[in-house]
C-alpha cells in the first residue's frame, strides 16, 4: 500500500511509522454509508455540538475513491449488500471500517430474512460500535479508538509481521463462553464449563 | 346461583350476555390447559382457547354516515346495471369503521363509483394492505384498500379476497394511480397478481428473490444467536402463547 | 469543418445561441444518457436509487428504485407481543419515531376498545412528544435541504436546534431517538424533574432560532432561485398520486388530520394549519417553517396543562390491570429506570402480582379479533396503521401506510422535464425517510 512498498525492509521504520500514522489519523475522510437511524446520529456527530471537524473528518467524501473510512451506519438489507461491497472495493488502501450500531455489527434486533446479520459477512470490520443508535459521544469514542489503531499501525515488512501475529493471536483465542477475561470481558468461567466442555 | 348480581334488563336482550354467548359459540381452534404440547405454557393462565372469529356481517342501519355511503353506492351501481348485493358481498361495521367486502370482479367498478360520484367523492386511496389468512380456504389472500374522502371528511375500507390457487385481483391503478407502488409491494410480499398493472415487479425485495416474504408460510428467516455459551433461538422458534 | 469530425457540427457566429440550443435539442434524441444516482449518495435522503435518463442537463425520465432498506419490520412484529411491537415500528420512519409509536398504539387501543380510557395526562404527553418530534423532523428536513443545495450553514443551524429537541427527548423518555415511549394504554413514564423547566427554556429560545433560519433563507436570492417553481405538483396530481402532508398543503388545500379528524385531543388545542398556494419547493419550505412555529404553540399549551394542579390520581398508563404495563417506571437514584414500589410489591408482598407481572410481560395481553385503520398527521403526511388481530397476543398483521412511500411516487411527476439539480431539490422537498418507505 503506498509508499512503504518502496522502503527496503529491515531498516528501522519506527519514526516513519509514527509520522505516517499521525498523518493518516489526522484527516481520515469518512465515506459515510449512512443507511438508517444510525445515520441520523452520524450526521449529528458532524453537527455543531459533537464536532467531527476537530478530527479533520468533517469532509465526508461522497466518492469512495477519496475516502479512508467507511462508517456503516444502519441496517444493511440483502438488497444493499452488494452495493456495500462495491463501495468498499472502490475505496483505496489504506481503508478502515467502523460498523456503527448493532444492526451493522450483528443484525441487531432484526433477526430475519431481510437483514444481513452483521456487515462483517461482507466487509472486514475494524471497530464494532454497539448501540441502537449509538450516541454521538459513543461514535466519537469509536473514532478515537480507531485513530489509536491507525496511529500504531506498522508499515512494510513490519506490517506483514504484525498481521501474522494478530492472526495467530485470534486463532488461539478462546471463545467468550470459556471466559478467559480477554479484553477485560467476563473474567473467569461463570458456569464452570472450562474443563468439561 | 342467585340472580342478585345479574342485572335486571326487564326481559330485554342483554347485549353483554349475547356477546358472551356469541363468543362461546365461535369455532374453537386450539385448546389446552395443563399438559399442553404445542405452546409449552403449563400455567393454565392463558386460557389457551383461541377461537377463530366468524365472519362478521352487520345489518342495516349501519349508523353515522355509513348508511349514506351504502345508499349512494347502491344507486350508482344500479345506474350502471349492477346490484348492490352482488357488488358488495358483505358490509362490516366494527369499532366505528366501515368495511365493504367486494368480490374481485366488481372491484374496479365500485372503486370508480366511490371516486367519481359527487356525494361519495373518495378521492384518495391510501394504499393496499395485504393480509394472508392461511386457514380461510378459498379466501386466503385479502387486499385491503383504505379510502379517504377529503371533500366529505369520511373514510371507508374496501376488502377483496383471492384464493391461493388463483391469486389474481384487478388492479386499481387506472382508478387511483397511487396504487402503483402499493400493488407492487403487495405482489412482492404476498404473491397477489394485480391484473392490469403497468409493471408488476418486485419493489422491496431484490429482483431475483424467490418467495413472498410476508405470507404466513414463509419463515421469518432468523438465525440462532450464541452468547456466552447459551444459544438464543430466532424469534420464530421461541415460545408462543397463542 | 474537416471530413473527420464526428457528430453534429454547429457554426456559432455570435448572438445566435438560441438557434444552436434549439438545433441541439432537436438532434439530441440519439444522445440520451442514462445515469444512476446509486443507493449510496449523500443527496438522496437515505438509500434511494434514482435512474435518470438525461438529455443534456434535462431529465427526460426518472425512475426511483427503493427497497435498499427493507427490514421486514412488519413481519417481525408478527412474532412479538403487542407491546414489543412498539420497539419495532418506532424504527421505521426514524426521523419521527413518536408518530410511528402513536399511530400503532392508537390502532391497538382501538382494537382493545380502550380509546376513551387512556389517561388524559398520557394523551397530553403524547401530543407534547409528537409536536417536539415534528420540530426535530422539520429541522432535519430543512437542514438537509440546505445541505443538498450546497448551503452547509443551514445544516449546522438545523442540527443545532435538533440537538435541543433531542436533549428534551432524552430527559423525558431516556433516549435521543427510537424511544419506545408511547405504549398501548399510555406512555412509559411520567415527566421527570426538570422537564417542565427544560421545556419552558426551549420555548423561550426556539422562536429566535427559527427566526435566524428564516432570516437566512426566506428572502435569500440564491435559495429562491433554486426553489421557486421547482418540483411543481398541483392539487390534481397530489390527489391522484395519494400525496399528503406539506406537499399537499402547498397546493392550497388545508388538509391536516389534526384538524379534520382529530385524535389524541387535538381538537382542544389552538393552532393553525399553514398552507401555501404555489405548489413548489419554496411553498413547502415555508409550510415547514410555519408548522414549526405552530408546534411551539401547541407545546406551550401542553406545558400549561402538564404544569397545572394535578388531581390525586393522575397516571400515565391505563389503570386496567389486564393491559397496562405493570411497572410505573421512573429514573432511580442510580440513573437507571426503576420502579422500587412495584418491585417491593411483587417480590415481597403478593405472589399473584408477581405472576401477573410475569404473564403480562412475557405473554402480553390479548387483543380481540378484528381490524382497524388509524392514522396520524406525521411531518411527512398521513401515516396510517392497518392492524389486524386474530384474538391473540401478537399482531396478526400490522401494515403501515407510510407517507414517504406514497409521496415518493410523485417524484417522477415533479422532476421529469427539469434539470438534474432540481431532482435533488425535488427529493428534498418530499422529505422522504427511506426507513419508512422500505420498512
Amino acid at each position: 500500500m503506498g509508499i512503504e512498498e518502496k522502503l527496503p525492509s529491515g531498516i528501522l521504520l519506527t519514526s516513519v511509522e509514527k509520522l505516517a500514522g499521525y498523518a493518516r489519523k489526522s484527516s481520515v475522510w469518512p465515506a459515510t454509508f449512512g443507511l438508517a437511524c444510525c445515520a441520523m446520529e452520524l450526521i449529528s456527530t458532524g453537527g455543531p455540538r459533537h464536532d467531527l471537524a476537530r478530527f479533520g473528518m468533517e469532509r465526508a467524501s461522497n466518492t469512495p475513491r477519496q475516502a479512508d473510512l467507511m462508517i456503516v451506519a444502519g441496517r444493511v438489507s440483502q438488497k444493499m449488500g452488494p452495493v456495500l461491497r462495491q463501495i468498499y472495493d472502490q475505496m483505496a488502501d489504506p481503508k478502515w471500517v467502523i460498523s456503527m450500531g448493532v444492526c451493522a455489527s450483528s443484525g441487531g434486533m432484526f433477526n430475519n430474512y431481510a437483514i444481513v446479520q452483521g456487515v462483517d459477512h461482507i466487509v472486514p470490520v475494524d471497530i464494532y460500535l454497539p448501540g441502537c443508535p449509538p450516541r454521538p459521544e459513543m461514535l466519537l469514542d469509536a473514532i478515537v479508538k480507531l485513530h489509536d489503531k491507525i496511529q500504531n499501525m506498522k508499515l512494510g515488512a513490519n506490517r506483514v509481521a504484525e498481521i501474522e501475529e494478530l492472526e495467530q493471536a485470534r486463532l488461539r483465542r478462546l471463545p467468550l463462553a470459556q471466559g478467559t477475561g480477554h479484553l477485560g470481558i467476563g473474567g473467569g468461567d461463570p458456569l464452570q464449563l472450562g474443563e468439561h466442555s | 346461583m342467585t340472580s342478585e348480581n345479574v342485572p335486571d334488563t326487564g326481559g330485554q336482550p342483554d347485549p353483554a350476555a349475547e356477546a358472551g354467548e356469541d363468543r362461546l359459540a365461535q369455532q374453537v381452534e386450539r385448546t389446552g390447559m395443563f399438559g399442553t404440547e404445542t405452546t409449552g405454557d403449563t400455567s393454565g393462565y392463558g386460557g389457551l382457547q383461541v377461537r377463530r372469529p366468524d365472519l362478521l356481517s352487520t345489518a342495516r342501519p349501519y349508523g353515522s354516515y355509513f348508511d349514506e355511503i351504502a345508499d349512494r353506492l347502491a344507486e350508482g351501481l344500479e345506474r350502471d346495471g349492477a346490484a348492490f348485493a352482488e357488488a358488495v358481498s358483505r358490509v362490516v361495521v366494527e369499532r366505528g369503521e366501515l368495511t365493504l367486502h367486494v368480490p374481485r370482479e366488481h372491484l374496479v367498478a365500485v372503486a370508480r363509483l366511490l371516486r367519481d360520484d359527487p356525494s361519495l367523492k373518495f378521492e384518495m386511496c391510501l394504499g393496499v394492505s395485504g393480509v394472508h389468512y392461511p386457514w380461510d380456504a378459498g379466501r386466503e389472500l385479502h387486499a385491503v384498500y383504505p379510502l379517504l374522502s377529503i371533500t366529505h371528511n369520511r373514510r371507508v375500507r374496501l376488502e377483496v379476497t383471492a384464493p391461493d390457487s388463483d391469486p389474481r385481483i384487478p388492479s386499481l391503478v387506472s382508478v387511483y394511480p397511487t396504487c402503483d407502488w402499493h400493488e407492487r409491494e403487495t405482489w412482492d410480499f404476498f404473491g397477489l397478481i394485480f391484473e392490469g398493472h403497468p409493471a408488476l415487479t418486485r419493489i422491496e425485495m431484490p429482483d431475483d428473490w424467490k418467495g413472498h416474504p410476508q405470507r404466513k408460510d414463509y419463515p421469518l428467516g432468523g438465525i440462532p444467536v450464541e452468547y456466552r455459551g447459551a444459544t438464543v433461538p430466532p424469534p420464530e422458534d421461541r415460545r408462543a402463547y397463542s | 469543418m474537416t471530413a473527420e469530425t464526428e457528430g453534429r457540427v454547429y457554426n456559432v457566429g455570435g448572438e445566435d445561441w438560441d438557434e444552436v440550443v434549439n438545433a441541439a435539442s432537436e438532434a439530441g434524441s440519439e444522445e440520451r444518457l442514462i445515469v444512476n444516482m446509486g443507493p449510496q449518495h449523500p443527496s438522496t435522503h437515505g438509500v434511494l436509487r434514482l435512474i435518470l435518463t438525461l438529455d443534456g442537463e434535462t431529465v427526460t425520465e426518472l425512475r426511483p428504485v427503493i427497497g435498499y432498506l427493507h427490514t421486514g419490520i412488519e413481519k417481525n412484529m408478527e412474532f412479538r407481543t403487542w407491546t414489543q411491537g412498539v420497539t419495532f415500528c418506532t424504527r421505521m420512519d426514524y426521523l419521527s419515531p413518536i408518530f410511528n409509536e402513536t399511530v400503532y398504539c392508537l390502532a391497538v387501543e382501538r382494537l382493545l376498545g380502550i380509546e376513551q380510557e387512556v389517561p388524559p395526562r398520557a394523551t397530553v404527553l403524547r401530543v407534547l412528544m409528537m409536536e417536539l418530534n415534528r420540530i426535530s423532523s422539520h429541522m432535519m428536513a430543512i437542514g438537509t435541504f440546505g445541505l443538498e443545495l450546497g448551503a452547509t450553514t443551514v445544516l449546522l443551524y438545523g442540527l443545532r436546534e435538533r440537538e435541543k429537541v433531542l436533549d428534551l427527548f432524552e430527559l423525558i423518555s431516556g433516549l435521543r431517538m427510537n424511544h419506545a415511549y408511547v405504549r398501548p394504554g399510555g406512555v412509559s413514564q411520567d415527566l421527570p424533574h426538570g422537564a417542565l423547566e427544560g421545556l419552558r427554556e426551549f420555548l423561550r429560545v426556539m422562536p429566535r432560532q427559527i427566526g435566524e433560519l428564516r432570516a437566512l433563507l426566506d428572502a435569500n436570492p440564491i435559495y429562491l432561485a433554486r426553489t421557486k417553481n421547482v418540483a411543481y405538483l398541483d392539487l390534481a396530481g397530489c390527489m391522484a398520486l395519494g400525496v399528503t402532508g406539506p406537499v399537499l398543503r402547498a397546493t392550497g388545500l388545508p388538509w391536516d388530520l389534526r384538524k379534520s379528524q382529530p385524535y389524541c385531543g387535538y381538537e382542544t388545542y389552538e393552532f393553525d394549519v399553514p398552507t401555501q398556494a404555489t405548489s413548489d419547493a419554496y411553498g413547502r419550505y415555508l409550510i415547514r417553517m410555519d408548522e414549526m412555529e405552530e408546534s411551539l404553540k401547541i407545546i406551550s399549551q401542553c406545558v400549561d396543562r402538564l404544569a397545572a394542579k394535578r388531581p390525586k390520581d393522575d397516571p400515565v398508563m391505563i389503570d386496567d390491570p389486564k393491559i397496562g404495563w405493570p411497572a410505573r417506571l421512573a429514573v432511580g437514584a442510580d440513573g437507571l429506570g426503576n420502579s422500587p414500589d412495584h418491585i417491593a410489591h411483587i417480590m415481597g408482598e403478593s405472589m399473584e402480582s408477581l405472576i401477573h407481572h410475569f404473564k403480562l410481560v412475557t405473554e402480553g395481553f390479548r387483543v380481540p379479533a378484528g381490524q382497524v385503520y388509524t392514522s396520524v398527521e406525521s411531518p411527512r403526511g398521513e401515516l396510517g396503521c392497518h392492524a389486524v388481530s386474530d384474538g391473540g397476543t401478537r399482531p396478526f398483521r400490522a401494515h403501515f401506510r407510510d407517507p414517504s412511500f406514497s409521496n415518493l411516487q410523485s417524484l417522477s411527476a415533479m422532476a421529469e422535464g427539469g434539470m438534474i439539480a432540481d431532482v435533488i431539490a425535488a427529493v428534498a422537498t418530499i422529505d422522504p425517510v427511506m426507513g419508512g418507505v422500505d420498512r
